[in-house]
């Protein structure tokens, strides 16, 4: 994420016609004029205390569109991360009498670390381990606030927090932390566009896919749910300036589904829909005070309330608003014109671009691969065929990582990937598609290409966004859907988005490309489409391995041909010979 | 020594309530690929049940009846108000619903009976009996002889009988259950009851060693969570395994260790077994999928 004046001497390229900060720029007025507001009206007590915790849970339910929004993945413990930062704040100013600023610091860097921590424990496993690890830590840091006694002063809490110096009187401190929301609130807003924000996405729609188009997709979560930790260890800090009173009860597992409650009903994909839901939820329960004398009645209702969003509004408050307002505008300007894709597929190893020497991959005793050899030659097209069953997508799966290989070697270009996870094999030039499509489903197609394009060590984008669109916009055209860039994955046919799911491998300029039954269900004229890109990704000297069963589109297609039948290789050679061989021909029509 | 049989005892008697409530998780993710996360409340509203069933003058036995009638009747709505409308959806909103249906409980019932925790009497008379060095705690004998009980017919109803089977069919690919004349919706309502009947029993049996409080689901939801990672993600067997071994590591560690953090173990444990060992004692569930 670079700061706002990073990008103001970079001339305006030919793609985007205005550099970012102008483009913001009603933001920053706007999130000015906030700030100027909060420094010079003069409110009473109440309306400032409803401001002020309004402003600090917005940061910390930010968090939450991070983590939730952005990557889809859960956290159950954001009052405990916002806890550590109120902590932090108000044991280091009141007991310790540190600065606050240093304080404040400490709190964001322990809920960072509290979060990388859990993450690294979690994220590898599904999210069900995550939601309920989360609510443990929640549990474990509210047994401690209440029982650590030394520390934390126990259910008493923390009273006489200090602020800082500059922001002594309570309006100027209000003033800053709505300084500090609209600050974040851009960082978290503008994520989205970035590198990070468009791998988190993409973890989000698809983690498989993800993987296979470099992304490393359990760092992407690390990182997606430190940064929610920090956001609310920052919260917290300016939470505890601001009330100068702390205690357990206050970062309790209820206030954690509070948090979650305000994210999900202002909309959980946007910072502003975070702003809305908070809002919301901390007015209500003020016009409806009488439901707080009925112990456990309003935390009942939101307990209903989350039921009833996640059913009938999945994407909130501002996903609704937003979806209307975008329908009601004038579409979006046409995509730019690009110009033409070029492949230069890296070239360090031998003949061969990719070795198989004894794959093997078993399932408990099935031996789906069994001591199989593969030897691509570099440019051209190479079948891998066999009857149903033979293990071809199990070979693919294990090439591109998705599963380990129980035995062998693969080597890709004179690099032994055998063991890299999916996303170092794509670094190392491996491309793929799979046979039952797996695109990002809530990007554009451009957003799609654009990941593709990003794989770490791609030589043929220049740096910059506008370099990556540029990339991707070739890729799209040279698949014949450039003029369509900006469509939802959901309005492309199946053979489209089959196309799209090729573009992306394309636009990553890989050394190999994987294609795993591209032709199926495609029908004959689409087949034809497909027959002559294979032709024009060819010519381009890019290898291609597919696997398909449709047998003119392989003969036609392939110069070589490796054919498998119940794991193992049962014939390999030029095209022509090999679909002669008696073995092959027992193999697909039986023997007598 | 003593002390330690005494302690294995306890922790075997309050390891085995995990086991059920974990039994109840397991046989729920197997059925809709989804974590129930107010698994938990099915216990504490059971045992509340229980405790308006006696007060309203209902003979022990009856009132028992009545709360489990009154879980299948729960397991019933929670079906069809929380998961099934979003059945086809994908895990992530199904594991919100449910968090959002377990803080709907859990404060409803706050909000009915007030927060003072209440007192249920146990089942027998005599409260225990002294064998040897260690004193049998009538209530544990009786969790640790219901558990028993269950896994046998556990075992029974899942491999031999032909509902049973269709329950295993459905777990394992709804789409061929299907086809094969199998109403997968009755299937996985069958399975939504059960388990909100057992995680009532369980919350029954355990009531007179607790108290019958609001906090009292969440508490034994996330032990038996954890038990169902310790034994291993999506196995019986496992659940089982993983909610005694539990139960006699919290026993220890709140009598050697610390009481006010006794709660605190079971995430340390789960935590441990997450980095070193993901896949449990028994299972291979985590496993790659492509």
């Amino acid at each position: 994420m670079s700061a706002p004046s990073d990008n103001m001497p970079i001339p305006a390229p030919a793609i985007r016609s205005k550099p970012l900060v102008v483009r913001h720029l009603p933001y920053f007025i706007g999130a000015a004029i906030l700030v100027a507001l909060a420094a010079s009206m003069r409110f009473d007590g109440y309306v400032h205390n409803i401001l002020l915790q309004a402003t600090t849970f917005s940061i910390a339910v930010f968090g939450l569109s991070v983590v939730l929004g952005l990557c889809g993945q859960i956290n159950l413990a954001q009052a405990a991360f916002f806890g550590l930062g109120a902590y932090a704040v108000g044991i280091g100013t009141n007991d310790l009498h540190a600065s606050f600023w240093l304080c404040l610091i400490g709190g964001c860097v322990i809920s960072l670390l509290a979060g990388a921590f859990l993450g690294m424990s979690t994220l590898r496993l599904g999210g069900h381990y995550l939601a309920m690890v989360t609510i443990s830590f929640q549990q474990i840091v509210t047994l401690v606030m209440i029982n650590a006694i030394w520390l934390t002063h126990g259910p008493d809490g923390v009273s006489n927090i200090k602020r800082p110096d500059l922001f002594q009187s309570s309006q100027s401190y209000l003033a800053f932390c709505v300084a500090m929301l609209a600050i974040v609130g851009y960082l978290v807003w503008h994520l989205s566009d970035t590198k990070l924000g468009r791998a988190m996405r993409a973890v989000r729609d698809n983690e498989l896919a993800a993987g296979v188009n470099g992304i490393d997709v359990f760092r992407t979560k690390i990182y997606a749910f430190a940064l929610c930790a920090l956001l609310g260890g920052l919260a917290g800090g300016l939470f505890a300036g601001g009330f100068a009173y702390v205690s357990p009860d206050q970062f309790s597992f209820a206030e954690s589904i509070v948090f979650l409650t305000m994210s999900l009903l202002g909309g959980v994909a946007s910072p502003i829909g975070s702003a809305i839901g908070t809002g919301l939820l901390i007015l209500i329960p003020e016009w409806l005070r009488f439901l707080k004398s009925v112990p456990g009645l309003y935390l009942a209702i939101y307990g209903l309330f989350v039921i009833l969003i996640i059913r009938f509004m999945p994407d909130g408050i501002w996903g609704f608003v937003a979806d209307a307002f975008a329908r009601w505008r004038a579409k979006s300007a046409p995509p730019p014109v690009a110009g033409a894709l070029h492949l230069k597929p890296a070239t360090v190893g031998g003949d061969i671009v990719l070795e198989v020497t004894g794959l093997s991959k078993h399932f408990g005793g099935l031996k789906a691969v069994d001591g199989v050899d593969i030897a691509v030659k570099r440019g051209g097209v190479h079948a891998l065929i066999g009857p149903n069953g033979s293990g071809k997508t199990t070979t693919l799966n294990v090439l591109s990582g998705l599963y380990q290989a129980t035995a062998g070697r693969i080597v890709l270009d004179g690099t032994d990937i055998t063991n890299m996870p999916p996303h170092q094999r794509t670094a190392s030039g491996l491309g793929r598609t799979f046979q039952n499509i797996r695109l990002f489903r809530s990007m554009t197609a451009l957003e799609n290409v654009e990941i593709g394009a990003e794989r770490p060590g791609n030589t043929m984008v220049g740096k910059g966004d506008d370099a990556l669109t540029e990339r991707a916009m070739e890729a799209l055209t040279f698949v014949g859907l450039g003029s369509r860039a900006n469509e939802l994955i959901s309005s492309f046919s199946y053979g489209h988005q089959r196309l799209i799911e090729i573009a992306r491998a394309l636009a990553s300029n890989p050394t190999l490309l994987l294609l795993d039954e591209p032709a199926a269900g495609l029908n004959s004229t689409e087949k034809l489409e497909l027959h002559e890109l294979l032709k024009r990704i060819a010519a381009q000297g890019l290898t291609i391995l597919i696997i398909d069963h449709d047998m003119t589109l392989v003969s036609e297609a392939a110069q070589h041909i490796t054919v498998l039948n119940f794991g193992r290789r049962i014939a390999d050679g030029e095209s022509l010979a090999v679909l002669r061989h008696p073995d092959v021909v027992s193999a697909y029509l039986g023997s007598e | 020594m003593d002390l330690a049989l005494q302690l294995l005892f306890t922790g075997i008697g309050i390891g085995a309530v995990y086991a059920l409530v974990a039994l109840g998780f397991v046989l729920i993710f197997r059925a809709t690929n989804v974590v129930n996360f107010a698994q938990g409340e099915f216990s504490m509203v059971a045992a509340y049940l229980m405790v308006v069933g006696i007060e309203a003058g209902l003979p022990y036995w009856a009132a028992f009846i009545a709360a489990l009638l009154g879980m299948a009747l729960l397991g019933a709505i929670f079906n069809l108000g929380v998961y099934y409308p979003l059945r086809h959806r994908t895990y992530l909103p199904v594991i919100i619903a449910t968090i959002g249906a377990s803080i709907l409980l859990a404060n409803s019932v706050l909000a009915i009976y007030g927060p003072q925790p209440q007192v249920l009497e146990g089942w027998f008379e005599t409260p225990g009996i002294q064998v040897g060095p260690v004193y049998l705690d009538s209530q544990y004998l009786l969790i640790i002889g219901v558990t028993i009980c269950l896994v046998i017919f556990n075992f029974w109803f899942f491999e031999k009988t032909l509902l049973g089977k269709k329950l295993q069919a459905t777990s394992q690919d709804k789409e061929m259950a299907s086809l094969l004349g199998i109403s997968v919706s009755t299937m996985i309502m069958i399975t939504f009851i059960y388990s909100a009947v057992l995680g009532g029993l369980a919350g029954i049996l355990v009531a007179p060693v607790l108290f019958v409080s609001i906090q009292m689901g969440s508490t034994i939801a996330l032990k038996a969570f954890a038990a169902t990672i310790i034994g291993g993600f999506g196995d019986v067997a496992g659940a089982i395994i993983g909610g005694l071994a539990l139960g006699v590591i919290e026993t220890f560690g709140a009598a050697y260790i610390s009481v006010p953090y006794k709660d605190g173990f079971a995430f340390l444990v789960l935590v441990a077994f997450l980095i070193f060992r993901p896949q449990g004692i028994f299972g291979e569930r985590v496993a790659e999928k492509a």
